[in-house]
């Protein structure tokens, strides 16, 4: 059993291949006691992946995992003592929702009373004391993915892996568990990795984001930091910079001015100054202006409450996502623009 | 009663809509062509027996079940059967669940299962005639043991219990293994796999999670392959002593019907088998009931 506390975990140069495809490529992160991190990243870059190796449900094809000065990544996942929350829960269907989450303990040969008391207050933690005697089958999906998190902390692990565990919820249900989950993990303060495609989840609940993509890391860094300043362009459209415009970028004072179509906008350079390059802009920052540089033609407008969000095209046919206070319908003709603040010039 | 529109205007509601109502329709007919034929090939001959065993050629009514239960050479025909089928069917099912848990890793299934199914399609005679040539006195296996000189004397294998239990375990294995296998593969593996990550080492594993989900699945596995074993009887004449350890209870039916043309005494034989299986079965599900029984996943997923 590994020590209850440690001061960081390491992943150096963790590496997965299946057959011919690398899944995950020398990946490095050090995470310290406590931290919420999410791994986000679409499907297919490797995430879940890396969940599992570190887990110790598949082995490593190369690099290593420390926690502290112990090497681990040659442990079984028994060995390993971390909690896992699954993406099906994996509550075991012949067992109360009592039996589950005293099973970790029953496994360390704790004895009796104090199974008992600890399932007690985990039960309290999560609010299921009335559903304790109930096979899992008989509860609901929220109420099984509380299970599941009960089952995996009961233990106090060193570590709590999540595997995209919102994933099987309905919209408000998911709201609900994510502040659940934020809620626990104040509370215990044990150091959490979560698995997740949703960059609201990452963001709402991690102290740090690890972008992945084609199992290797893009970027790392604080929700804000990446919310606002995304270092590569695959990075910012994951981030929700839906509008990507190809253009030419000129360097022009501190900023840089891209040139798309006609129009002439002033942007911030990320990694680029001259050239060809990508003009990323986030759909609410889009909005119609007076002296907007972008003449576009709204294609279609939906209202979401407070704003109406659309698509527009310019006279070349560039599909661009925007936002607008006044109601706009199709066939309106607008003049689009963006805080130069807003617009992220990468290279292409 | 109907309007124009074919609404009822009546609380007359059609025959054709509230037989519907019950699940009978068109469709129920397609059934009827199986009742016909279970009735026909199972019920109907089921029932002449039973008639039949309660008329026999001489005495009261109960004569042939009297005769059954006082003759030695008779009722002792249930237990060496029983003798066979139980431990054939335990080291069957026994065996077949660490290869399951193995195989259902492996990728190449298909073949294997595929090799697998060959000596049900071959059938029990044509094991028993390999048994026979390779485990006989001039076989290839008493060969090998003379010429190392494990024993001065061919080693007997065949012509006694030993034979037939190859023989039921050869033939009987596939299907059960094959069962099995299916009851292994509908456990949701990410179950195991948080076990493990509870701390549980693979006995534990096996213990607390497959074996309690498992346990339904064995206990029919169990039943359909112990009724396949009870009713040897290629195997217990070709292979083994049909006048001695292996006069299985078959066996005795036979020689009633053929032999003594005592059709009437078969048919009782023939029940008092269908009995005791019956008897074993229902003892075994009722046990089940005493486990967990739903689906095996882990959750919604």
């Amino acid at each position: 059993m590994s020590s209850k506390e440690f001061r960081q975990l390491r992943l150096e140069n963790m590496s997965r291949d299946f057959g011919l495809l690398n899944a995950l490529k020398g990946v490095n992160l050090t995470v310290q006691r406590g931290e919420f991190v999410a791994l986000l990243g679409p499907s297919g870059c490797g995430k879940s992946t890396a969940l599992n190796c570190l887990a110790g449900l598949l082995p490593l094809t190369a690099g290593s995992i420390w926690l502290d000065e112990a090497r681990i990544d040659l442990l079984g996942p028994e060995a390993r003592g971390f909690g896992m929350v699954f993406q099906n829960y994996a509550l075991f269907p012949h067992m109360s929702v009592r039996k589950n989450i005293g099973f970790g303990l029953r496994m360390q040969r704790r004895p009796k009373a104090e199974i008992a008391r600890k399932v007690e207050e985990a039960l309290k933690l999560v609010r299921l004391e009335a559903q304790a005697e109930k096979l899992p089958g008989q509860i609901s999906g929220g109420q099984q993915q509380r299970v599941a998190i009960a089952r995996a902390i009961v233990v106090e692990p060193p570590l709590v892996l999540m595997d995209e565990p919102l994933s099987n919820l309905d919209a408000k249900l998911r709201l609900e568990m994510r502040a659940e989950i934020r809620r626990i993990h104040n509370l215990l303060g044990c150091a959490t990795i979560y698995v997740t495609h949703d960059q609201d989840e990452a963001l709402s609940l991690a102290d740090r984001i690890v972008v992945l993509r084609d199992g290797q890391v893009r970027q790392v860094g604080t929700p804000e930091a990446l919310y606002a300043r995304p270092e590569h362009a695959d990075v910012a459209e994951f981030m929700g910079y839906r509008n990507l415009i190809a253009s030419r970028a000129v360097r022009a004072g501190n900023g840089v001015q891209v040139r798309v179509g006609d129009a002439v906008l002033t942007g911030v350079p990320v990694d680029v100054d001259e050239g060809e390059a990508l003009a990323a802009i986030r759909p609410e920052d889009l909005v119609p202006m007076a002296d907007g540089p972008i003449a576009a033609t709204v294609m279609t407008a939906e209202y979401r409450g407070r704003d109406f969000y659309g698509l527009a095209n310019m006279a070349d046919g560039t599909e661009l996502f925007f936002r607008s206070e006044a109601r706009v319908a199709a066939g309106d003709a607008l003049r689009l623009g963006a805080d130069p603040s807003r617009v992220l010039v990468y290279a292409q | 009663m109907r309007s124009e529109a074919g609404v009822l205007i009546s609380g007359q509601v059609p025959l054709r809509v509230r037989l519907a109502q019950r699940g009978l329709d068109g469709v129920t007919l397609l059934v009827l062509p199986a009742v016909l034929f279970i009735v026909g090939l199972f019920i109907y001959p089921f029932v002449y027996g039973l008639v039949l065993s309660f008329e026999p050629k001489e005495g009261g009514w109960l004569a042939n079940y009297a005769k059954f239960f006082a003759d030695p050479y008779l009722y002792t025909t249930i237990g060496k059967t029983l003798w066979l089928a139980v431990p054939v069917t335990v080291l069957n099912v026994l065996v077949s669940i660490p290869i399951a848990l193995r195989v259902r890793l492996m990728r190449r299934q298909r073949l294997l299962t595929t090799i697998l199914v060959v000596p049900i399609t071959l059938g029990t005679v044509l094991v028993a005639e390999g048994l026979l040539n390779y485990l006989g006195p001039r076989g290839w296996l008493n060969r090998v043991i003379l010429t190392i000189g494990f024993s001065d004397s061919p080693v007997r294998l065949i012509h006694n219990y030993w034979g037939v239990f190859m023989s039921l375990v050869i033939t009987g294995f596939p299907f059960t293994f094959l069962l099995t296998l299916s009851y292994i593969t509908g456990i949701d593996p990410s179950l195991e796999q948080a076990g493990a990550m509870l701390g549980a080492r693979a006995r534990q594993r096996f213990r607390e999670i497959m074996l309690p989900l498992l346990f339904p699945g064995l206990v029919i596995t169990f039943c359909l392959s112990f009724v396949q074993a009870f009713s040897v009887f290629p195997s217990a004449v070709l292979l083994g002593a049909p006048a001695g350890d292996t006069r299985v209870i078959s066996i005795a039916a036979y020689q009633a019907a053929f032999e003594d043309y005592d059709y009437s005494m078969a048919s009782a034989i023939a029940m008092i088998m269908a009995f005791v299986q019956v008897l074993i079965v229902a003892a075994l599900l009722g046990l089940q009931n005493a486990f967990y029984r739903g689906p095996a996943g882990g959750g919604k997923g």
